[in-house]
């Protein structure tokens, strides 16, 4: 009994099968325009940029969707999971650490030395990598790029190329597809395209701030940053537009689509770290950590994250806002009794209407975290310094831009794909997945309905799931899964081999069926009740 | 304190034990000699495929059983003796027990082929058959072609399985199509053209003549019955049915037929000593139901109502409308009620195919009074609880038919048949 846990059945450990020809030829187009985008970090004068960039960027997708299309064309409509545990990259192999590490590393570069990449500083030309990708830069904002131009760039090139080859991989399957397109769509238009060509809108006289529409708060938790409020009032009736449409994306549109179709119609339709993470990342989905501690560890974290950020854009929305009313309505002590309104508010609701269906732990943490931000308020009122909540703002946005911002999201939640799975981000970090899962949790008609007794306990669905949510443990009871992390991907739906699984949104009634009783047993309800 | 011990880990004896602790705090020790932990047997498939490990087919984490205050040892019964309510193992060693459960499960049927215990002969169901598997067949270059023989559920996930490594199998399957003895005929020759657009070789009312040794007693090749044609291979799979795993029970005074004799309260002859799930035989027939099931979920109702027995609350077992589900390759199959491979007397069959030759659905009812007895489904889902419903309900053909929107279970957004199925429900009526 106390014998080691087993690795792997596989004693012969099996390597993937053999790529064929074709597949080679396409591996090497691929790696050819990652190999340009290498060589440019070298500083290397390229004779014609544009031409080169093109090169870089067409080797990539036609290598991509060339592998794409030899691997699932020539096969059958279904699952193709096969040797996904005997792959290095897919299966925590030598392939999947170096790969990590140098996604990893990139971050860094990325994040805290984009001068490696050849940034040009203080206004000098760029050079390097960042270089290759000015003329395309120029094309759409009419400046010259910038390291997060580069990486933007890159960043939907990936979820195109790997969301065509998703599409293929699924492609007995609509939902799949459909919700593929939705997140390809949302990434090039939203987030690239539309923000881009904004820019150009710019003038001395007239500057709105670089948004992406899709990106609500508290993901995007610069959005009521000082800067950014100035530009958004400045640039006059859009700019208040804008502003308006952050605030009621987060507290009026979120809340209904949450209420209809769970928090998937923003995870895993529209939101571009998702798009990522469903694309680029999906040969890693299976990596994530279904232990039960993963899953204690993920509640507590998430939501400290979400504690973090709500008090840390209270305080920089307090540390701009004046003290006279006479200047503006909304003034810091206005501002504060909002937001400890609107939290009393929803805990006091929550409370009221769903006490029945918190486990003991969720009350003690929403206690907890109550207490907290009540009582930071409660300080601010008794000290009325210029610092909120004993931190300075300044010093609480930093921190959360670095640590959350930077190492969590970027380093971490896309650095170690190959290791931890593909929502690690998603599932630990992301205050906004916080906050649509509380809604999901208790507001929603989403759930998974399970179909009757027909589980057979495989545990496809938990392996396959990119959340780390057992699955199985649910729909073996014949219970629906509700669960506040489920981002409705619909994997487990596709991966189960007896047809069990159902993404639906239906009745509030019996939507949470802890005490279910499988088909298939007919016995006598009334006696059942009686004991 | 009342000692409960479970002879076999699998759904059925692990489901008992989990009822019977939350309805009590019993001692429960649970036996075998197959693995330390509870996994599922049908996911053994996807661990050769590559799709899962090992430890993904385990429900519960390794913490479970200690927490749940569980016992788990890891032996094999000999023998018992029911006087004494002692059970002997194999080490030696012997556990004394109030109440006993035998859940043991199934073994690979043979029929006494020659060469069948040859050196690369496998039967595909337990733990032990997967890691010789691995080893027999790890790639197509050790092992360069496999037969599978018996067209039943296993034998076709096992060619699924080979194919998955991309080792070429010949499949002999002894009917003239596949499971046609279960399956319609429009069906089982559906699956036939899928299992060989797999590239698998169907060989189709083929049976088994004997299977031929080389120098070192292991597998060189099989002959076949009907046309004596030798095919070389590096591997057999024997697939032809399972039975009860039940040989320690035969010195013991425990009733056994072809598998332990039990009444509806899932006793056997012996007071206080029950069995469950694919080795326990009924004593009578339920329904249209088979005496001996080896079906997932029948194990796991039979686990409950054990537990619901031996915690003072005394149930029959009694399985509701049949139902069941497998995978042949990329086509799902679920089946609801009674349709069987030709229609029974007084009653006919309803057929609807997709042109693309992947779904398909049939509806057997009564050709007097229409009433809807049951249906199989191919490559759409659909809705258990709908199903029991209607059955509950008696209601017809056309009512079903026409409500068929209600039962779907396919994931949303798919495209939906139902207007087709309704179309061809008409145009077949009026042909009548």
């Amino acid at each position: 009994m106390s014998q080691k846990f087993q690795e792997s059945m596989s004693l012969a450990k099996p390597e993937s099968p053999d790529l064929s020809v074709k597949e080679k030829v396409s591996v090497f187009i691929g790696l050819t325009g990652l190999f340009i985008l290498i060589v440019s970090l070298f500083n290397l004068e390229f004779p014609n940029t544009s031409l080169f960039l093109i090169l870089a960027l067409g080797c990539i997708v036609l290598g991509v969707t060339t592998f794409s299309n030899q691997r699932y064309l020539n096969k059958s409509k279904g699952i193709k999971n096969d040797a996904v545990w005997f792959k290095s990259i897919s299966s925590k192999g030598l392939l999947g650490w170096m790969t990590g590490v140098s996604l990893t590393l990139f971050y860094m570069v990325l994040y805290f030395y984009p001068n490696l990449l050849g940034l040009g500083q203080k206004g000098d030309a760029n050079t390097g990598m960042i270089a290759l990708f000015d003329p395309l830069s120029k094309l759409l904002n009419g400046h010259q790029a910038s390291q997060w131009f580069v990486y933007g760039t890159l960043y939907t090139v990936g979820i195109l190329v790997f969301g065509y080859k998703f599409m293929l991989k699924y492609r007995h399957n609509r939902y799949q597809q459909l919700r593929t397109g939705s997140v390809m769509f949302f990434q090039l238009a939203f987030a690239f395209l539309i923000p881009e060509l904004m820019s150009r809108l710019n003038s001395e006289s007239f500057s709105l701030p670089y948004y992406d529409f899709k990106s609500i708060w508290p993901l995007n938790y610069y959005n009521f940053e000082k800067y950014r409020i100035d530009e958004f009032i400045n640039a006059g009736n859009i700019g208040l537009a804008l502003l308006v449409f952050g605030v009621i994306s987060i507290f009026i549109i979120t809340p209904i689509l949450t209420y209809k179709y769970g928090k998937r119609w923003y995870c895993s339709w529209v939101c571009g770290c998702g798009a990522l993470a469903e694309t680029v990342g999906d040969p890693f989905r299976q990596l994530s950590d279904k232990r039960q501690i993963a899953w204690k560890i993920e509640r507590w974290v998430i939501h400290s994250v979400l504690v973090f950020v709500i008090l840390m854009t209270t305080a920089v929305v307090y540390s701009y806002l004046g003290k006279d009313t006479s200047e503006y309505w909304l003034t810091r002590k206005v501002f504060l009794a909002l937001v400890g309104g609107l939290l009393s508010l929803v805990f006091a609701l929550t409370l009221l209407f769903k006490r029945h269906a918190l486990g003991k732990d969720a009350h003690y943490g929403a206690i907890g975290y109550f207490a907290i931000i009540i009582s930071l308020i409660g300080i601010h009122f008794l000290d009325s310094q210029s610092t909120l909540f004993l931190f300075k703002a300044e010093t609480l946005r930093t921190a959360y831009g670095f640590i959350i911002g930077s190492i969590f999201s970027g380093v971490i939640g896309t650095g170690f794909y190959p290791i931890f799975g593909n929502r690690v981000w998603c599932r630990f970090g992301c205050p906004m997945a916080a906050i649509l899962g509380f809604q999901q949790r208790l507001f929603s008609k989403f759930r998974i309905t399970t179909n009757g007794g027909q589980c057979i306990s495989c545990g496809n669905c938990s392996t396959y799931c990119e959340m780390g949510i057992d699955v199985r443990w649910y729909a073996q009871k014949g219970e629906n899964i509700v669960r506040s992390s489920c981002v409705g991907c619909g994997i487990c739906s596709a991966v189960c081999p007896r047809g069990v699984l159902k993404l639906e949104n239906g009745n509030l009634n019996g939507r949470i069926n802890p005490n279910s009783i499988l088909l298939g047993n007919d016995v006598n309800l009334i006696d059942l009740l009686k004991r | 304190m009342e000692h409960v011990v479970i002879i076999g880990n699998g759904i059925s004896g692990i489901t008992a034990a989990r009822y019977i602790r939350k309805l009590s705090d019993k001692r429960i020790t649970i036996i075998s000699a197959e693995s330390d932990y509870f996994f599922s047997r049908t996911a053994l498939m996807y661990v050769y495929m590559g799709h899962m490990k090992f430890e993904h087919t385990q429900p519960y984490e390794n913490w479970f059983w200690k927490k749940n205050n569980l016992e788990l040892v890891n032996d094999y019964v000999k023998t018992i003796d029911t006087k004494n309510q002692t059970l002997y193992f194999e080490s030696g060693s012997s556990l004394k027990f109030d109440k006993l459960i035998i859940a043991t499960g199934s073994k690979p049927n043979k029929f006494g082929w020659p060469g069948q215990d040859l050196k690369g002969v496998l039967g595909m169901y337990h733990k032990q058959d997967l890691e010789r598997l691995e080893k027999l067949a790890p790639n197509n270059k050790v092992c360069k072609h496999a037969v599978i023989v018996g067209g039943g559920l296993i034998g076709i996930e096992l060619a699924e399985m080979l194919n998955s490594r991309n080792i070429p199998v010949t499949f002999l399957v002894r009917e003239s199509s596949f499971w046609n003895g279960v399956l319609p005929t429009v069906e089982s020759e559906m699956i036939n053209r899928h299992i060989i657009s797999h590239h698998i070789d169907l060989r189709l009312s083929s049976n088994l003549k004997q299977i031929i040794s080389d120098e070192n007693g292991s597998v060189k090749s099989i002959v076949i019955e009907e046309t004596d044609e030798e095919i070389a291979c590096d591997l057999v799979g024997l697939t032809a049915g399972v039975s009860p795993n039940i040989e320690f029970l035969k010195s013991t005074d425990i009733e056994v037929s072809r598998g332990v004799l039990v009444n509806r309260h899932l006793e056997t002859n012996i007071p206080n000593i029950y069995a469950i799930g694919d080795c326990a035989e009924q004593r009578e027939p339920i329904g249209n139901r088979r005496p001996i099931e080896a079906v997932w979920y029948t194990g796991r109702m039979m686990g409950e109502v054990v537990a619901q027995s031996i915690c003072g609350h005394k149930m029959t077992y009694n399985p509701g409308h049949w139902f069941n589900s497998a995978k042949f390759f990329d086509i799902e199959y679920q089946t609801y009620g009674w349709v069987f491979s030709k229609p029974k007397e007084g009653h006919s069959h309803f057929h609807w195919k997709h042109p693309d030759d992947t779904k398909c659905i049939t509806i057997e009812y009564n050709t007097v009074t229409n009433k809807f007895l049951g249906i199989n489904t191919f490559g759409i889902r659909m809705r258990h609880e709908t199903f029991n419903t209607w059955l509950n309900e008696k209601r017809d053909i056309d009512y079903v038919i026409n409500h068929l929107r209600e039962a779907n279970f396919d994931p949303e957004l798919y495209k939906c048949y139902e207007k087709d199925i309704l179309m061809a429900y008409k145009n077949q009526l009026q042909k009548v």
